[in-house]
């Protein structure tokens, strides 16, 4: 076994997860999408971060 | 004597047209993404490929670099990731001194649960040889131990995030930050700090640093910035990981109203939207083909994989979920917690960084036992 076999396996995982995503995820819309940049934008920064506190167990 | 000399001729154009080719088609899978989701995912995806290219074409990471300086003394590669992670502080700091409405630093509280998961992260981490970014560029470039390693940290990140309220109600400090001038004045400080004392327990002539890391170091400061004014949130990797488990479990008919973290509405919306309008998940898959793409123009994919033994590979598939639940617990990996933590005042990125420095003492020394290298 070779490495681009290991490659290859890695690319059809992303694929699929990609494919699987696109399935059962809300559609997307690229007019309602953010600007490109957030600094100068006006918008608060929404995405999620492994830094990001919980909310506190109930 | 002819034959010989066309056996050595360099690369054909054929060759040259492919890599051509290959770059086009990547420049627009980023178009296409920017088109149906986005300018921002697009912007995304290519400092996630930026990232990958950066991490394995200089040969760069966290894991190594921690492993030569506590084997060999070697603190060169750490010397690096300081000089990174400085470089990030220099601009980070002051970006969000003056825009905390738009951009957000990559700030935690530091808790048991936090010092603990990231000692555990710190000794997986030296297992596998792969830390968050080092797992995926890892896997891009067709190391074995790294492509079976992910799912499985992905599955440990979901199940690190999904008891991750628990864990931080055992007891956590409130978040503490350095900001402005004095906080970047700190930082650097410490970051100084960390460097004297690399060079002092580190051998003679480490403090030299190869043209490469000096250049990793630069770029990927220069990413991390950019990725910060564009995603408005600082470079991480474990929360997307995570986030794709969590979209499988809801295609499969799981129910998240059980988990604290899952079901608060800006976790249950991140779940229901596409992973394409995920800061984590663009970076890392852009992480994994920007490796790939550099694997591939090397002829890197041409190398056989290594042989383990089978316990080896329990190992793997073990310290995998482990790197996944500790990196949660611990808020982050060595991107989320140790580069952006620190790059942006949070106080538990120092932590972090002594934690699971303790812990890949630990971890180097578990690896011949488990089959993953000839004992010493």
């Amino acid at each position: 076994m070779r490495r681009v076999h290991v490659g290859l396996l890695v690319a059809l995982g992303v694929a699929g997860l990609i494919a699987l995503d696109q399935a059962q995820s809300a559609p997307l819309n690229p007019y309602t999408a953010p600007p490109m940049v957030a600094l100068g934008s006006g918008l608060a920064a929404t995405g999620g971060h492994c830094a990001a506190p919980p909310p506190p167990a109930q | 004597m002819t034959q010989a000399t066309a056996t050595a001729a360099p690369p054909s154009a054929p060759g040259t047209l492919s890599r051509a080719s290959v770059l086009v088609i990547v420049a627009a899978l980023v178009l296409a993404v920017a088109l149906v989701a986005g300018p921002r995912s697009g912007a995304v995806l290519a400092i996630g490929l930026g990232f990958g290219l950066t991490l394995e074409g200089f040969r760069f990471g966290f894991t190594g670099p921690w492993r030569r300086m506590i084997l060999e003394g070697d603190a060169s590669g750490l010397l690096a990731q300081l000089l990174a992670i400085g470089l990030v502080a220099c601009a980070a700091l002051p970006l969000l001194a003056a825009n905390g409405a738009e951009l957000k630093g990559a700030h935690a509280p530091i808790g048991f649960a936090m010092v603990g998961g990231a000692f555990v992260f710190g000794a997986a981490m030296q297992i596998v040889m792969g830390c968050g970014s080092g797992t995926l560029v890892n896997a891009g470039s067709g190391n074995a131990v790294g492509a079976v390693a992910l799912p499985f940290f992905a599955i440990g990140s979901f199940a690190g995030a999904y008891h991750l309220s628990w864990w931080t109600a055992l007891g956590s400090l409130p978040v503490a930050t350095l900001d402005g001038t004095t906080g970047l004045a700190i930082t650097l400080a410490g970051l100084a700090g960390i460097a004297v004392l690399a060079l002092v327990f580190g051998r003679k002539g480490s403090h030299r640093l190869p043209a490469r890391y000096i250049g990793a170091a630069l770029v990927l400061a220069a990413l991390a910035i950019l990725h910060l004014v564009v995603a408005g949130q600082p470079w991480g990797v474990v929360y997307g990981l995570g986030l794709w488990v969590a979209k499988a479990v809801v295609a499969v008919g799981g129910d998240l109203s059980g988990s604290v973290f899952w079901s608060a509405p800006a976790n249950a919306a991140q779940v229901e939207a596409s992973l394409l309008v995920d800061v984590t998940s663009l970076t890392d898959l852009g992480i994994i083909g920007g490796a790939a793409l550099v694997a591939w123009w090397r002829a890197g994919f041409a190398s056989p994989v290594g042989v383990l033994p089978a316990r080896a590979w329990v190992a793997v598939i073990v310290a995998g979920l482990v790197l996944g639940y500790s990196s949660r617990l611990a808020f982050g990996c060595n991107i989320g917690a140790f580069f952006s933590g620190v790059a942006t005042g949070s106080a538990h990125g120092w932590v972090w960084f002594a934690a699971a420095f303790a812990g890949s003492w630990v971890g180097i020394r578990l690896r011949p036992a488990l089959g993953l290298e000839v004992r010493r």
